[in-house]
């Protein structure tokens, strides 16, 4: 097969269906990747217009333009949309796109969960845009602060849009997180090792990590200010028990890591381009790395810098003031690996190099206002002013926006395979650049002056005004920067002006394919023995089929995983074909939202049906009924089929999924032991009290349900009828499903107090969990008499192994968590 | 850059738009950097040399960054882990741990400073927020409370202790010390002190909704003489 041939045969096997059907139904991360950008930059725009109307009304004195129900709708809907519409959509359509490319495969894991994750994310921004236009959005500010957020300071909907339009876009992330830790993990070049991977993928797996341990706070603080709101089950109300200040630890837990999901992303993009840039590698990759994780890590003991002013007590103030201050220290390491690595090399001024400078030079200053808000006094005086405002969007616009821009142009010729025509992007720079600061140094120092953040304006005397006019002034500037990028992308991506295929002389995967990229990425898959694995006849090469895996087989998407931690291949996976089933599960998915939104409750079981149903037909479609063995992957390698692996793609997929749902469940513990030693009016007026004999029937299932699940494998291995071991499974957690729900029986009213409603919310999740391992042990029923199961394909088995454990484990928790009190007592 | 003028009460200047009004502050009810007390003081002392060290630094960054553009690279292999050593332990850890280190001493001094001690001298009101008007009251002065004005002793440590009605409220008085949260159901004290007689301009410093904006109130500290009146008035 020669190496047009092969483009042929791979290109129908992969590519997306004709016409516009193709982007409903497409798995192919290219598009989805380019689909998730350009919806994020839409949103950027958006973001930016009600940007654009803030500063027209703090432009002067007692301006007429707004009222502040307008206007406190605006400032929300602004931070809402950059923080949780665009920053964190850009990265996942980023790493969408990249990732595969850069790791030397086909494509991410998961292909459908790409999809499904995209189209939560188009239909929960909707909602949210659909307030807005309709004049309804959220107006509590983009962190949402109860009591003012909740029934008693917005009896509105506007809320309750924020609420469940963000947690249903939150789907998004955790399905891109998950996505990108075990395609990082696992789909990868063969011979990459860890320590060969590319930059990016490090900082992208610990932003991914960071996502999947931070958004579930936030998942778990909507969740309730939601419950509260609809239900009076009252969270947050001091006076039964609640406490707002526990939103406020819930929303930084996820809030702080946000800033460095944020950030990491960005800074991959800079220890990737500023090299190139400067034609060598960059300067300590090993001490980068740590950087980058250790950032990650650091940056989930530090939430309490934004509740200085809240009445902490003062031996945690001086803890989290010197955390605050440790965490510059990773970032310092990094700002000078890159600074080392530009005067080890020659620095060439090109387009991108030149968005890198401008990075530095606002991003070191958002840094130094960091240290300087991290010390407790300071921030005292400046927290809630514009100094504030001013300091996060150093740290954002210079931290992420312009790395972002660089890489836009850097990886503009790979997604257009078009080079540089016209050369309006060094213009628009300049604009953007002094409109930037323009905007916002000054605003430190009226900050300083005593303007407040968010107010909707301010009077003629206050000594504000003519800082407040330079400032909306460049504001319009940094705008006009922004059109012209925008004019400047389409007008390059139309002009049909070829460019070479390495324009930058990089020396990273990406570039070893055709541009733009074919559906495929690599007609043969590379095998890679060092950090920059780009040499000049690899392209040529893999075309030839000189790589793995490039024979197409029977029409078949494959694509090798690897060894963690050697990068030796061990297995051959099949992507699944174009489908509309993720566009479909996500639609019945909003159902369950926008039944919650506009209070027809019937719908959200109906949907939630809907949503298991299409789900359960999602994994039927996976796996074979037959055993196929070894097979040949290329260069003399035989592989088996990743489902007739011990850890598949899904059982990676479900310990990284279960870790977010872990974390969310700590932080629900966490926020039922905050309530009972941090909150007034505790104890609540009687604990829970439970029936002895319930709790004997939850150790019954505790042992009979990991029991059952291991037995069902071992009779797999011996060749056995599994069938009488997951009848076993089956019932033990059915018995746990039945003690899960004593908790509720135990409190009828949830309304009552806290504590009644924190049961209530431990016992329906124990009691969703225990009843998911049931459904899960009954599909397995279902796969085995249908003959999908065998002693060499038992991956399924040990997939709902891990979700029964994780049941187990959860009921029993949240048994004791609920009346270990009332025992005690 | 340091203004020279303290001025000490609330008068709105009229001469703004004379003077370079970026640097001037040319209306210092708010200002920060106008202190009028103790606390807000050792602040504003904190932020000049916070702004002095980060003028510093940046200058630094930059000067490496630019210099970069200019320098011969010399990529040579046998040179990285000399290089490595320069930059990244060098200038990346060291550098910043021996600046940070410093830095948080002193925050963390000034930060007990700050505290609300025993004080021979103290003399506690309560400030309770809501929707949008703060009451004070006066513990020493049973049954006496006031809408919108505080009214303190001049030159004596004074407890604020802070709550909140209905959502989440912030007091503010920047020219006498930083901001504490009224919170429902909790209580918080702030310590805050005038040097000398005067009104001082307070304001809500956490978003509460359409009325934010107006969320104001005035601290009024008292001579010895004013604030023996005020005790006096309060006597039945």
């Amino acid at each position: 097969m020669n190496a047009l041939r092969r483009h042929r045969e791979m290109s129908r096997i992969w590519a997306s269906d004709p016409g516009w059907r193709g982007w409903l139904t497409t798995v192919n991360h290219t598009d989805i990747g380019r689909m998730f950008l350009t919806v994020a930059v839409a949103f950027f725009f958006l973001g930016g217009i009600l940007a654009m109307l803030i500063r027209a009304q703090l432009a002067t004195p007692r301006s007429p333009f707004m009222g502040p129900e307008i206007y406190n709708q605006i400032f929300t809907m602004h931070g809402t949309i950059m923080m949780f519409l665009f920053a964190i959509p850009l990265f996942e359509g980023l790493a969408v796109y990249l990732l595969p490319k850069l790791l030397g495969a086909r494509d991410l894991a998961f292909p459908r969960l790409t999809a499904y994750g995209f189209w939560c994310y188009v239909f929960g921004g909707s909602m949210l845009i659909f307030a807005l236009v309709a004049g309804i959005a959220p107006d509590s500010g983009w962190f949402m602060y109860p009591p003012l957020s909740s029934t008693l300071g917005s009896p509105g909907i506007n809320s309750d849009f924020w609420l469940i339009g963000i947690t249903f876009v939150e789907i998004s992330a955790i399905c891109a997180a998950v996505e990108i830790t075990v395609s990082i993990l696992r789909y990868r070049a063969a011979g990459m090792t860890l320590s060969r991977m590319p930059i990016f993928a490090w900082y992208a797996l610990v932003t991914a990590l960071m996502i999947l341990t931070g958004f579930p706070p936030l998942i778990l603080g909507s969740l309730l200010l939601e419950l509260e709101r609809a239900f009076g089950m009252p969270f947050f109300q001091v006076a039964h028990g609640g406490d707002s200040l526990l939103w406020q630890h819930l929303f930084w837990l996820f809030g702080h890591p946000e800033v460095y999901i944020i950030f990491l992303p960005a800074a991959g993009v800079v220890s990737t381009i500023l090299p190139v840039m400067a034609r060598t590698t960059l300067l300590g990759y090993g001490w980068v790395v740590v950087a980058a994780i250790s950032l990650g890590v650091l940056s989930f003991g530090i939430w309490v810098h934004h509740m200085f002013a809240t009445g902490i007590p003062h031996m945690a103030l001086a803890f989290f003031s010197a955390a605050s201050t440790l965490v510059a220290v990773p970032t310092g390491i990094q700002v000078f690996a890159w600074l080392g690595t530009l005067w080890k090399g020659r620095p060439q001024m090109r387009l991108p190099m030149l968005w890198i400078v401008g990075f530095f030079a606002t991003f070191v200053i958002g840094g130094l206002t960091g240290v300087m808000v991290a010390m407790v006094p300071f921030d005292w005086q400046v927290h809630d002013t514009a100094f504030v405002t001013a300091h996060l969007h150093y740290v954002l616009v210079g931290g992420f926006v312009f790395p972002m821009l660089a890489a836009l142009y850097y990886w503009m010729p790979h997604v257009t395979g078009r080079k540089r025509f016209f050369r309006l992007g060094e213009t628009a720079f300049w604009l953007v650049f002094t409109g930037f600061h323009g905007t916002f140094l000054l605003m430190h120092w009226v900050g300083l002056l005593g303007q407040r953040r968010r107010i909707d304006t301010y009077d003629a005397a206050s000594g504000w005004e003519v800082i407040n006019l330079v400032s909306s002034v460049f504001s319009f500037v940094m705008a006009i920067g922004f059109a012209l990028i925008l004019i400047d992308v389409i007008a390059n991506a139309v002009t049909r002006s070829r460019g070479p295929r390495n324009p930058w002389g990089a020396r990273s995967l990406e570039w070893a394919m055709p541009i733009p990229p074919p559906p495929y990425n690599f007609a043969s898959l590379p095998e890679v023995a060092g950090r920059d694995p780009l040499t000049p006849d690899l392209a040529l090469r893999l075309a030839r089929g000189e790589g793995y895996l490039g024979t197409p087989r029977n029409g078949l998407r494959e694509t090798l995983t690897v060894d963690t931690a050697t990068g030796r291949p061990n297995g051959i996976v099949v992507f699944p074909k174009n489908t509309a089933l993720p566009i479909v599960m996500a639609f019945v998915t909003g159902g369950i939202f926008l039944g919650m939104l506009i209070k027809v409750y019937w719908l959200v079981p109906l949907a939630g049906a809907g949503v298991v149903a299409l789900a359960l037909r999602w994994v039927w479609s996976l796996g074979h009924r037959s055993d196929r063995g070894l097979q040949d992957a290329g260069r003399g390698v035989m592989l088996p089929y990743a489902s007739e692996t011990d850890d598949p793609p899904g059982w990676w997929g479900s310990v990284f999924l279960l870790i977010a749902d872990a974390t969310f469940f700590g932080s629900l513990l966490f926020g039922y032991a905050f309530l009972w030693t941090v909150a007034p009016n505790w104890p609540p007026p009687e604990w829970a009290v439970v029936d002895p004999r319930w709790l004997w029937l939850a150790l019954a299932g505790a042992v009979v349900a990991p029991l059952g699940i291991r037995g069902a494998i071992a009779l797999l291995g011996w060749h056995g009828e599994p069938l009488p071991a997951l009848v076993a499974a089956l019932i033990g957690v059915l018995l746990l499903a039945g003690s899960a729900a004593t908790i509720l029986l135990a409190l009828p009213d949830p309304t009552r107090h806290a504590y009644d409603a924190t049961l209530w919310v431990l016992g329906g999740y124990a009691l969703f969990h225990a009843a998911l391992a049931a459904l899960m042990t009954g599909f397995l029923m279902a796969r085995s008499a249908a003959g999908f199961l065998s002693d060499r394909r038992r991956g399924e088995a040990r997939i709902v192994r891990l979700w029964v454990d994780y049941a187990v484990l959860v009921t029993l928790a949240a048994l004791a968590a609920a009346f270990a009190p009332g025992v005690l007592s | 850059m340091r203004p020279a003028r303290l001025s000490a009460g609330a008068r709105p200047a009229r001469l703004s738009a004379l003077t370079f009004p970026v640097l001037a502050g040319c209306t210092e009810t708010l200002s920060t950097v106008h202190p009028a007390g103790p606390a807000a003081a050792t602040i504003a002392t904190l932020w000049w040399v916070l702004l002095a060290g980060a003028v510093a630094i940046f200058v630094l960054v930059m000067a490496l960054l630019l210099l970069a553009f200019r320098a011969e690279g010399a990529d040579d292999p046998a040179a990285h882990a000399r290089q490595e050593r320069r930059w990244i332990i060098g200038l990346g850890l060291v550098f910043p741990v021996a600046v940070l280190s410093a830095l948080l001493i002193y925050g963390l001094t000034i930060g007990e400073r700050l505290l609300p001690r025993a004080a021979p001298d103290l003399v506690t009101v309560q400030a309770e927020a809501r929707q949008w008007a703060w009451r004070f009251a006066y513990p020493d002065l049973p049954g006496r409370s006031t809408e919108g004005v505080l009214h303190i002793p001049a030159g004596r440590p004074v407890d604020v202790q802070i709550t909140s009605l209905d959502v989440i409220h912030s007091f503010w008085v920047p020219r006498l010390a930083g901001k504490l949260d009224a919170i429902p159901g909790h209580v918080n004290v702030l310590r805050l002190e005038a040097d000398k007689p005067g009104e001082y301009a307070g304001i809500s410093a956490e978003f509460s909704g359409v009325g934010y904006r107006r969320h104001r109130f005035t601290v009024t500290a008292h001579d010895e003489a004013g604030w023996a009146a005020f005790n006096a008035k309060a006597a039945p």
